[in-house]
């Protein structure tokens, strides 16, 4: 049971996330969704990538043992990376709605419909 | 024509260099920063052209990046190029080229173009690796890098509210797509050990969570790709966008669409004929919801189209409506999976692709030429354009007939395929979407008659043609569409059926990499 | 090279050339039979409104939004509908998302 919270935790931040993108009205907690939503994913990627007592996987000086896997924390180093690029995107984005709108209100953000 | 496997890794390099070395350039002249740009799009279109000849001749083609060794079988990206990636890969340069070579004047009097093209290149160079890689997280990197640039690019007037209002919608629909897909891919890897779409297809066991990462796939690409009734950012961000950019947008979510193929048929190919939920075999179960999604796409898009005032809004709704009959076609190619019309289905909606992607380009293309001439975009507000600009004029009634499915144009001949097809699978879907054709025709005559007809409206007396760049961007577009309505055959012979054949024969891409030892 | 089999039938577009083609030579025939008698600037070219008079050309120009106006006034139950839906808030977008994504897991996993 207790190797499954970080499942839970995985389940709970990406449901949290989606919440915040649905019922949230402000911009800036939506962006605060999306990077749930993305800390969601990279828990889950880490997680996977995790083995009991094993050590850093570098060949060159390893003291013996179970190595664990590196795949995964690449995997999670660039989905960070990428998230960062994201984040830093849609916040710049929502400075320009600002500015254009006078509001951060999602419901008021939408010259675009129908 | 034979052409050495480092080809593969030149496509997607060319336009990521560029896209570095154009600030740099810009720097130096304008002018020559354009010339750069256009000179490396084209080379690269014209490397994707002859690794599409060697591929359609002799088959799938690999790269490997990084450990060649087979004792460290993970660290390393495969690039694995077959006949439906490459087919992708000519639209995305063709009109990533048309685009560039329009820009030059359509955005003469913007600055910051320095940031305008590299964008565009980066955004190349994500739509290539997107449909040439066969690694599934790399195709993760390659759709975000295909998000981040394209939702800068979307956003590129910051002076419009709407341009920013569409991009935000844009960026946090497909960042959240993407997650989901990189979730997916975690579920998958977690199983299996393996980010290989060939080495993941090859052991593949549908388990629960392979359902609920092909059910996470499916839906979040599909959402990139646009499909009813999480088609809602498309007409915000096609209609604000800059026209330019439009065009390489529809080639973008077309690259998302290619992601659904081949997650469905290569890597859910082993397990499509399983039998699912109600005894009925998965194949069914995906194609039939597929199939559901498509009609309601093609039902909303056309009656959408109808009540636009806004010329590119209008034209995002018929190109949902169009990404609806893709999705019949493939819908249809996956239900009837192993028969003959299921065949001539796929045949059809992978015909429509190309087709789409043209006729709908070529009218964002004149789109944004009538913006460039009058700083209109509201339909409510043109009239009698014809009188000014005659060749616009012909181009539009081209991309109209031929997005219309007006025989003798190649949207007719993709479309012929899809209700012959669809007609065997259930006759009502042969007829919506027949009568929506019609209607989408119906949407194109009012913004024909409103636009272009009518009296000479005083305010217009002065309405110039637009530059000749523009008119050759148009040109090239408009002949490609009309070369491939007159021999709609030679097409399918040589580009699509290689593609369908590269689609169903999954075994072939499986065997490629698992069985040769690559 | 130009006919494409689709397994119930076939579509060959040099056949609609030819037909096109033709047409437009009947149709150019047809015209050239016309009367001869047309002289510019005068009164002939004059649109003729019951002996009303003419509007200005803004007002002549039927918009856009109206020109299919019956069509979308007897289906209007559809667009009310239709309207309601694309609410344009980006909330929206993700629940059709979530929705969506529901009914795939419903059908596909349980």
């Amino acid at each position: 049971m207790i190797f499954n919270i970080p499942y839970i935790a995985v389940a709970v931040l990406i449901l949290l996330g989606l919440y915040a993108l649905i019922f949230k009205r402000n911009l800036i907690k939506m962006v605060i969704g999306i990077t749930l939503i993305e800390s969601g994913v990279n828990l889950f990627l880490i997680t996977l990538g995790y083995r009991k007592e094993s050590i850093a996987p570098i060949y060159t000086s390893s003291p013996g043992g179970v190595m664990a896997f590196p795949v995964p924390q690449a995997l999670t180093l660039t989905s960070i990376v990428i998230g960062v690029a994201v984040i830093a995107l849609m916040l710049s984005l929502v400075m320009h709605i600002y500015r254009h709108y006078g509001t951060l209100d999602v419901r008021k953000v939408r010259r675009l419909k129908e | 024509m034979n052409v050495p496997d480092y080809t593969i890794a030149l496509v997607v390099a060319i336009p990521l260099l560029g896209a570095f070395l154009t600030p740099l350039v810009g720097r130096i002249n304008d002018k020559l920063r354009n010339i750069f740009v256009i000179l490396v799009l084209t080379l690269n279109a014209f490397l994707v052209f002859l690794l599409a000849s060697d591929v359609l001749t002799t088959g799938i083609k690999t790269y490997v990046f990084g450990a060649q060794d087979i004792s460290y079988p993970i660290v390393r990206i495969l690039f694995e190029v077959d006949a439906m990636s490459i087919f992708m890969a000519i639209i995305s340069s063709i009109l990533v080229t048309v685009a560039v070579i329009y820009s030059w004047s359509f955005m003469k009097e913007n600055t910051g173009l320095d940031k305008y093209y590299t964008l565009i290149l980066l955004l190349t160079a994500g739509m290539l690796g997107m449909v040439l890689t066969g690694d599934m997280f790399n195709f993760f990197v390659f759709l975000e890098i295909t998000s981040i640039a394209s939702c800068a690019l979307i956003a590129f007037w910051t002076h419009k509210g709407e341009s920013v209002e569409a991009g935000f919608k844009y960026i946090v629909i497909s960042a959240m797509g993407a997650l989901f897909v990189l979730f997916a891919i975690a579920l998958l890897y977690g199983q299996y050990n393996a980010l290989n779409i060939a080495l993941l297809s090859s052991v593949i066991q549908y388990t629960f969570l392979d359902k609920i990462a092909l059910v996470l796939l499916i839906v979040a690409l599909a959402m990139k790709a646009g499909i009813v009734p999480m088609h809602m950012w498309l007409p915000d961000s096609y209609g604000s966008a800059p026209s330019s950019i439009s065009i390489i947008l529809v080639s973008a979510t077309l690259a998302s669409l290619y992601g659904v193929f081949r997650v469905i048929f290569t890597l859910y190919g082993n397990v499509l004929s399983k039998i699912a939920n109600f005894g009925i075999p998965v194949n069914v179960l995906i194609g039939w919801l597929i199939v559901a999604l498509a009609v309601i796409s093609i039902l909303i898009g056309v009656f959408m189209a109808l009540i636009q005032s806004d010329f590119k809004r209008l034209i995002a709704y018929g190109a949902v409506a169009e990404l609806g009959y893709m999705f019949l076609g493939i819908g249809t190619g996956i239900v009837a999976l192993g028969t003959a019309y299921g065949k001539t289905a796929l045949d059809g909606g992978i015909f429509h692709v190309i087709n789409d992607a043209l006729d709908v380009g070529l009218l964002f293309l004149v789109a944004g030429a009538i913006y460039y001439a009058t700083k209109e975009t509201s339909l409510d507000k043109l009239g009698g354009l014809a009188r000014n600009m005659k060749y616009t004029t012909v181009f539009f009634i081209i991309g109209f007939l031929a997005v219309a499915g007006m025989p003798p144009l190649n949207g007719f001949a993709s479309k012929l395929l899809i209700y012959e097809s669809t007609f065997q699978l259930n006759p009502i879907l042969a007829i919506v979407a027949i009568l929506c054709s019609i209607l989408l025709l119906a949407v194109f005559v009012k913004v024909f008659y409103s636009a272009f007809m009518g009296p000479q409206l005083p305010k217009f007396k002065d309405v110039k043609e637009v530059p000749k760049s523009m008119l050759f961007s148009m040109g090239i577009i408009a002949c490609i569409i009309v070369i491939f309505g007159l021999f709609p055959e030679f097409i399918i012979n040589n580009l699509v059926e290689p593609a369908a054949n590269a689609l169903i024969g999954y075994s072939e891409y499986i065997s490629q990499v698992v069985v040769g030892g690559i | 090279m130009f006919t494409v089999e689709t397994g119930s039938g076939f579509w060959n577009p040099i056949i609609w050339v030819i037909a096109i083609v033709v047409t437009f030579l009947l149709i150019y025939i047809l015209r050239s039979l016309g009367k001869k008698g047309y002289k510019k600037d005068t009164e002939q070219v004059k649109s003729f409104l019951s002996g009303n008079p003419e509007y200005p050309k803004e007002k002549m120009h039927i918009k856009a939004s109206n020109l299919y106006w019956g069509f979308t006034t007897s289906l209007k139950g559809l667009y009310t509908l239709l309207r309601k839906m694309h609410t344009g808030n980006t909330s929206d977008y993700v629940l059709w998302f979530v929705i969506i994504l529901a009914i795939f897991l419903l059908v596909e996993v349980i």
